[in-house]
């Protein structure tokens, strides 16, 4: 018996793409220990999603080693899927079953698992369990997908953007499922956009970007690698020549300096010296204050501070994305020449 | 026991969707019947239409309104006594006085089919457009009324005899005709349809996720689909005899085996039909691919028949023709299984099943 839940060894994916192939994983390593809570943190189209997929042995990886609770797909498939629990992006469930039905379909799969009652318990739809799935909020499906990944009482359980488009509260019902399924010392994958769920749930997080691991470490250790433990950001008024973020880099405590949306952001360790020196600065400018905030630093910020992008800033990649598409559509809809 | 069976589930599940969407039972049960009692009600067997005629005013035409008078009167006589087999061959006959110009603009317009135009007392002419058939049938009888009314004895005397019996009318016909697209509809639909959307929406992704079966999981789809051929042929063949009097000449029990050896191949075509599609849009097209040529040329509607004899390899090779004409066979004209038409088609249908399932089980994409 392996203590590690997953192994995974120069991991990479390619698809034939128009414009030669896509890597959509480019050499991935990683090692996720049994009863730890992992999260997979990157920008939409970062690979997250492919890796996962490998992992659970719906994709196949162009080459490299996976190794899931010490088995491998190409032999001991099924044994795996025995112990493992997956939850996809936006599954559609068939609409006239009700939760109950459906996770009674789900529970035959497994020869061992929980009660289909203790599964609607720990996700919390008592109230629904003889409900049909379409009068299910959208956060109460996402709960249903977790109940249905759970309902075979899995040693590793996958969850692939399990909060992505739900509203607040759902959010939090689902992450105290989570935060649940830790307490068990049952190992979590999670993948996500939202950096504040990582910093939440996980234990130790790997950030992904371009099919990369860019960093890899516990959501303390990674935000203590900027070196400060607080974000300044500011803005200045009137008008004069364009500031440079490197006129603020030097300032007392401050360790670095970014242009951010319409202001700066400084990476600072002793907020209580580096406003001061930052009101000096200005002053001496002649740049009045327009807005001034100090904040924790949060993953995200790691993340900026890896890549230079903001981790939902991909509205300029979606858009082009979906520029594509369009373009791609309107060809089709033309009549053949 | 049947609790964790993934077999049992996966059925059950099945059979509750459909069970559970009126809307769809409407579609595979309610359409057809309505089909059946629209299309037997129009075609249904009836005294021969009156043939109308357009009949152009002059001094002359008195005469010829006097004969078409007195036929419809004759009949009418013989209906009442139910005697003369001489006239009652031909049908009768309605007219209307129209003047020279308005009844060329009504043959024109395709208002009326025939148009006399009276000449002097014992002439007059005919005007119709020749590749009309109803025209043709037209001018044949009316001409027989008016020759006849001026004197013509007819040297020999053949005698009608008329047939109408349950099992050769149109409505016999199409029943076995729409059992057989039922199974064509449910293989494409309720297998391949259902394959793609549960593909769309990733549930197909999320079941082999799990340790299911895969086997459990076809095999339930396929045993749903045969449970529903049971409804399926009951509910159109109780129409037929129920509603149309429609005799049942040969063994029901050959006649579902038929069905089902049908449907089995309908479903290979559904699954092949899934096999690699993922959009709505795809699986729609290749459905309408596969389901418009047979609905066509299989014989559901009209005989597969009538089509040249260069093609008729091609429709014969159809799995609709085969298992339409052999449902047809066995209900009205009594064929047994060992029928050599039957065997042919049994066949027939296997291969269709055989081949499509071997193919699509190997191209089948899970994920």
């Amino acid at each position: 018996m392996s203590d590690r839940a997953i192994r995974v060894k120069e991991l990479r994916k390619q698809y034939p793409g128009r414009d030669g192939p896509v890597h959509a994983v480019s050499g991935i390593d990683l090692e996720i220990s049994v009863g730890e809570c992992f999260g997979l943190l990157g920008p939409n189209g970062a690979g997250k999603t492919t890796t996962v997929e490998i992992l659970e042995g719906l994709n196949q990886p162009t080459s490299g080693d996976v190794e899931v609770l010490g088995l491998r797909w190409a032999t001991d498939e099924t044994a795996i899927r025995e112990r493992i629990g997956v939850t996809l992006q936006e599954t559609r469930f068939p609409d006239k079953e009700t939760v109950h039905e459906l996770l009674t379909v789900f529970r035959s799969f497994y020869r061992a698992g929980l009660p289909v009652d203790d599964a609607i318990s720990r996700v919390s739809l008592e109230s629904k369990a003889n409900a049909l799935i379409e009068q299910l909020s959208g956060g109460q499906q996402q709960r249903l997908a977790v109940a249905i990944a759970l309902v075979g009482d899995p040693e590793l359980l996958f969850l692939d953007e399990p909060t992505t488009g739900l509203d607040p509260q759902s959010r939090r019902q689902l992450w105290e499922v989570i935060r649940e399924l830790r307490d068990r010392d049952r190992t979590v994958l999670l993948t996500t956009h939202y950096m504040d769920e990582a910093e939440r749930l996980c234990d130790r997080v790997a950030i992904i970007d371009h099919g990369k691991i860019i960093a890899l470490g516990s959501p303390r250790e990674l935000i203590a690698r900027l070196g400060g433990d607080h974000i300044v950001e500011f803005a200045v008024d009137g008008n004069g020549t364009t500031l440079e973020p490197a006129a603020f880099a030097s300032l007392d405590s401050v360790l670095t300096a970014r242009a951010d949306s319409e202001g700066f952001a400084l990476t600072v360790s002793e907020p209580h010296r580096a406003i001061p020196a930052l009101l000096d600065e200005l002053d001496r400018l002649n740049r009045p204050l327009a807005r001034l905030t100090t904040r924790h630093v949060s993953l995200e910020d790691v993340f900026v501070s890896l890549t230079g992008r903001h981790l939902r800033d991909d509205a300029v990649e979606e858009s082009r994305a979906f520029n594509l598409g369009g373009r791609r559509r309107k060809n089709r809809a033309r009549p053949p020449s | 026991m049947l609790r964790n069976s993934p077999f049992f589930q996966l059925y059950r599940a099945r059979l509750r969707e459909f069970w559970r969407q009126p809307a769809r039972i409407f579609w595979v049960y309610g359409f057809p019947t309505v089909l059946a009692v629209v299309l037997g009600y129009a075609f249904q067997s009836r005294p021969p239409a009156p043939i109308q005629i357009d009949l152009v005013e002059s001094p002359f035409s008195t005469p010829i309104a006097l004969a078409i008078r007195n036929h419809n009167d004759r009949l009418a006589a013989a209906k009442a006594s139910s005697g003369d087999t001489r006239t009652t061959a031909l049908p009768p006959v309605s007219y209307e006085l129209f003047t020279e110009e308005q009844a060329n603009k009504r043959l024109n317009t395709g208002k009326t089919v025939l148009e006399i135009v009276p000449i002097d007392e014992s002439s007059w002419s005919y005007r119709y457009d020749p590749t009309r058939p109803e025209a043709t049938a037209a001018r044949q009888v009316i001409d027989d009324v008016l020759q006849e009314a001026a004197g013509r004895v007819n040297p020999r005397q053949p005698r009608d005899i008329q047939v109408t019996e349950p099992g050769s009318r149109y409505i016999d016909f199409l029943i076995p005709g729409l059992i057989g697209v039922n199974a064509m509809g449910g293989g494409l639909w309720g297998i391949g349809f259902f394959l793609v959307n549960l593909r769309i929406g990733k549930l197909l992704k999320c079941f082999i996720a799990t340790p299911m079966p895969r086997r459990d999981f076809l095999g339930a789809i396929l045993a749903s689909r045969l449970t529903f051929l049971i409804p399926d042929v009951t509910v159109l063949l109780l129409l037929g005899v129920l509603a149309f009097k429609m005799p049942i000449r040969g063994n029901l029990l050959v006649f579902f085996l038929i069905d089902v050896i049908g449907a089995l191949a309908f479903a290979g075509i559904g699954l092949l039909v899934a096999s690699r599609a993922t959009t709505t849009e795809t699986v729609s097209g290749l459905m309408n691919m596969v389901m418009l040529p047979m609905y066509l040329l299989s014989g559901v509607f009209f005989s597969a028949e009538r089509f040249p004899r260069s093609a008729q390899y091609l429709i014969q090779a159809l799995p609709l023709t085969q298992l339409v004409s052999a449902l047809r066979l066995v209900l009205l004209e009594g064929a047994g299984l060992f029928h050599h038409d039957i065997l042919k088609a049994i066949a027939i249908l296997a291969a269709w099943a055989f081949g499509t399932f071997s193919l699509a089980l190997r191209i089948f994409r899970w994920n």
